[in-house]
């Protein structure tokens, strides 16, 4: 569909978000900082993926959408239980 | 009903683009999570509000997207949070001089199989 000139500003916005979290995720300081530049670099590009679908027009991309959010989620939870049992007065038997 | 949807659309890439911001500009781990989910959240949320009142036809799936952000991105921030504390990363302080949190660099990278090791 044609853009207008709200929807194209609404894009380029979206567009930042995305390279400001790149370039936190690239230039983090830590492990810590790149797993929450991540985790909000996923949700963003849940929004991302929904303005594509309204770019082309075509409601496939919601399905993707998606299915990429419950992926994120299940990444962050992830993540974060493995730097949880990574601490350091963890022992072995608390992670059965 | 176009202009509506558009106006949504720019305030939730609006909030997007601030949540990124706050991530880049904040001095600690855990300010970096707040400024991420809250910003961030509000910011995905209309913006699908967005999409589904520019595309009406489309409400059902962008309605199941907009909740599953509701429900998982605050539940995911804050697994984050009780893990980074559990490992042992403090918050930062402004009397320490208002440099950058050092403690958010003691935790060993997750990526190297030293992480094991302790």
């Amino acid at each position: 569909m044609t853009l207008n000139l709200l929807e194209i500003a609404a894009f380029l916005l979206v567009g930042m978000a995305l390279l400001l979290g790149l370039l936190r995720l690239v230039l983090g300081p830590g492990a810590a900082d790149r797993i929450v530049a991540a985790d909000t670099l996923s949700v963003t590009a849940t929004a991302g993926i929904a303005g594509f679908a309204l770019f082309y027009d075509t409601p496939l991309y919601l399905d993707v959408a998606l299915v990429f959010g419950v992926l994120a989620f299940v990444f962050v939870v992830a993540i974060a239980r493995t730097i949880e049992a990574n601490r350091p007065g963890a022992d072995m038997e608390e992670q059965a | 009903m176009r202009l509506i949807g558009d106006l949504f659309l720019l305030l939730g890439a609006t909030f997007l683009a601030l949540g990124a911001l706050g991530i880049v500009r904040m001095p600690d781990v855990y300010n970096r999570i707040q400024a991420g989910t809250k910003s961030v959240t509000l910011g995905a949320v209309s913006f699908l509000l967005g999409v589904a009142l520019v595309h009406p036809a489309w409400w059902a799936k962008v309605l199941c997207i907009a909740g599953f952000i509701l429900f998982t991105s605050p539940v995911g921030s804050s697994t984050i949070a009780r893990a980074l504390f559990q490992a042992g990363v403090r918050p930062w302080r402004a009397d320490d001089g208002g440099a950058p949190a050092p403690a958010a660099r003691q935790l060993p990278d997750a990526s190297g199989p030293s992480a094991t090791e302790s």
